[in-house]
């Protein structure tokens, strides 16, 4: 017999390996973690040495668009198009809580976002500790390697809420785009423009406080401030030197993803079908 | 009583100030069958979903197996009902295994009654091809399928037989009739569709969210005194002269005089028909379901219309 929670989780880790959702994805973390790490080195005017602190920042610009906008594409139907198909209002007849059948899904769609993650930059980290000397790479993109992961669950949980708060599909991707439109670049030329409008500038305190409002900043913050601060411009490098541990940061992430899903099964009580 | 399996007291619900469903009382037995009958948007599928527990009721009481079907309580009688909604389309990249092998998970059945289900509703050959490819035919017979997991003690079915060929429809009603025999309550909403008299036990009319009528075709026969239709063959002309009768005739040929005779005066026209000599044959028709249904729907929006003039006024 098998818990309803595994048999969702189950069924959700399959529909991402037949829509070939984990093997596209791992290929694209793959590619780009690959390509990043030489082009990178190229760049820099060494070839052959690889500077792990310009391959993990130039990754993480890049994951912070990529990763929100997959996890968003990957999960903002999964209640919405349940609910179009009729089959929402079945599973609700079933042996089947509000709580186990969300439970079920973050965790299979989330088992994808992690094992895209941990296999994609995972297989690049291998790749270059074979093909390159250089001794720290496991603990650096370890970290990087656990925000990425956290930073999906993160937009698996608020692409949930979207899809529970919607009754169209259409709906549900337009409002998944604002989203990310909204977290990965209008947030920060907010903040830019917050602080050269301002006359006294914020205080460091405080940007790092807005920040806390942003997952896909805390992802930034987070990976960016375990490096050397010369690969690091634009807001970031105000608010690199904050006084909290990475650590702490990121707590703070992982509390971007309970708070949304907790949200996430409130409305999904309300909601008539 | 142990023996009422769903049980509803004055229930009514009410959509933002509209109310979809109004003081419905019903007991069905362990057993039972019941046709619940009535138009789009009268009110069936919201009955349905209240019995489920998947909607709130606004006034009224709900029980299931005994408890409120929201309750923390009613969880494992989930397990012993069965449901098939209107247009469920299914998980269309699976396939039929699949996607019933999700639902047995869900619902905890024994893993060979897949396979046995599915050969039950005549979808052994198409197994193993996703749900994509299947006919509106095919994916109800899945839906069925799913509904008959486990040991359904009741059965909500939606427009069950929409889509299904004669064929099927045959063997969906022999099924309904074995789970019947073996103690499941049954709920069948649907239009009146031929065929479906055989096998229910009694019939509920809804219209505008209002109970119409209630209780077994008999009762309702009674109730809506509608006329019996009699055909009587080999009388020629006879009809047209006798004052009795042809005060009843709606339709004379040579051959055939069809009467429609008020039901309290079916043995007196029988008995004055058959005191002919020259009758060869005889028809009697009772008010078919569809006919009674047509019968409280008519009187209803008369209800209806007459309420409406009374505010005009």
């Amino acid at each position: 017999m098998m818990h309803p929670i595994f048999a969702v989780a189950l069924k959700e880790f399959q529909d991402g390996l037949r829509n070939r959702w984990l093997i596209s994805i791992t290929l694209i973390f793959a590619i780009l973690s690959l390509g990043l790490s030489y082009y990178g080195s190229i760049a820099s005017g060494q070839i052959g040495t690889i500077s792990i602190s310009s391959t993990i920042a130039s990754l993480s610009s890049l994951a912070v668009f990529l990763i929100p906008l997959i996890a968003l594409l990957l999960s903002y139907d999964s209640f919405v198009g349940e609910q179009e198909s009729g089959t929402l209002l079945l599973l609700l007849t079933y042996p089947l809580s509000h709580k186990q059948l969300l439970l079920g899904k973050f965790l299979g769609q989330g088992a994808i976002i992690t094992l895209a993650t941990c296999l994609g930059f995972g297989s690049a980290a291998i790749l270059l500790f074979i093909t390159s000397d250089v001794q720290n790479i496991f603990s650096s993109f370890g970290l990087f390697i656990l925000t990425a992961t956290l930073l999906g669950l993160c937009f698996t949980a608020i692409a949930y809420v979207i899809s529970l708060s919607v009754n169209e599909k259409s709906k549900a991707a337009g409002i998944a785009l604002m989203i990310w439109f909204f977290f990965v670049l209008v947030f920060d030329l907010a903040l830019l423009g917050i602080l050269v409008g301002i006359e006294d500038g914020l205080s460091q305190n405080l940007l790092v406080q807005i920040m806390m409002f942003n997952p896909a900043d805390l992802f930034r913050l987070i990976n960016l401030s375990a490096l050397d601060t010369s690969d690091v411009n634009g807001v970031l490098a105000v608010a690199i030197n904050s006084s909290l541990s990475p650590m702490t940061l990121t707590l703070i992430m992982a509390g971007w993803i309970l708070i949304p899903l907790s949200i996430a099964s409130i409305i999904f009580k309300k909601k008539t079908l | 009583m142990k023996d009422i399996i769903v049980s509803l007291k004055e229930l009514g619900k009410n959509y933002n100030g509209l109310d979809v469903l109004q003081n419905i009382n019903l007991d069905l037995k362990a057993g039972e069958v019941l046709g619940l009958f009535g138009h789009n948007g009268a009110g069936k599928t919201t009955m349905m979903k209240l019995i489920l527990g998947v909607i709130e009721a606004s006034s009224g009481s709900v029980n299931v197996f005994d408890v409120a079907p929201q309750s923390k309580q009613a969880w494992h009688s989930r397990k012993k009902i069965g449901y098939l909604p209107e247009n469920v389309s299914f998980y269309d990249h699976l396939t039929g295994l699949e996607v019933l092998t999700y639902f047995a998970r869900l619902k905890t059945s024994p893993k060979p009654q897949v396979k046995q289900l599915l050969e039950q509703v005549g979808l052994t050959h198409a197994i193993n091809r996703p749900v994509k490819t299947y006919s509106k035919g095919m994916r109800q017979r899945l839906g069925l399928a799913q509904a008959f997991l486990g040991e359904p003690k009741l059965l909500l079915l939606d427009e069950p037989t929409v889509g299904l060929d004669p064929i099927a429809t045959k063997e969906f009603y022999l099924s309904v009739d074995n789970l019947k025999s073996k103690g499941a309550s049954v709920i069948l909403c649907s239009h009146v569709l031929p065929g479906v008299e055989q096998h229910i036990d009694r019939a509920m009319i809804l219209a505008g969210g209002k109970m119409q009528a209630l209780g077994t075709l008999n009762d309702l026969r009674n109730q809506a005194d509608l006329p019996v239709n009699i055909a009587a063959h080999g009388l020629n002309g006879a009809v047209l002269d006798d004052p009795k009768l042809n005060l009843h005739l709606i339709k004379n040929t040579s051959e055939n005089s069809q009467l429609q005779v008020p039901e309290q005066n079916k043995i007196s026209v029988l008995k004055h028909l058959l005191a002919y000599d020259n009758i060869t044959d005889i028809h009697l028709d009772a008010p078919t379901l569809e006919q009674l249904y047509q019968h409280y729907l008519n009187k209803h929006d008369q209800q209806k219309n007459v309420t409406k003039q009374g505010t005009q006024l």
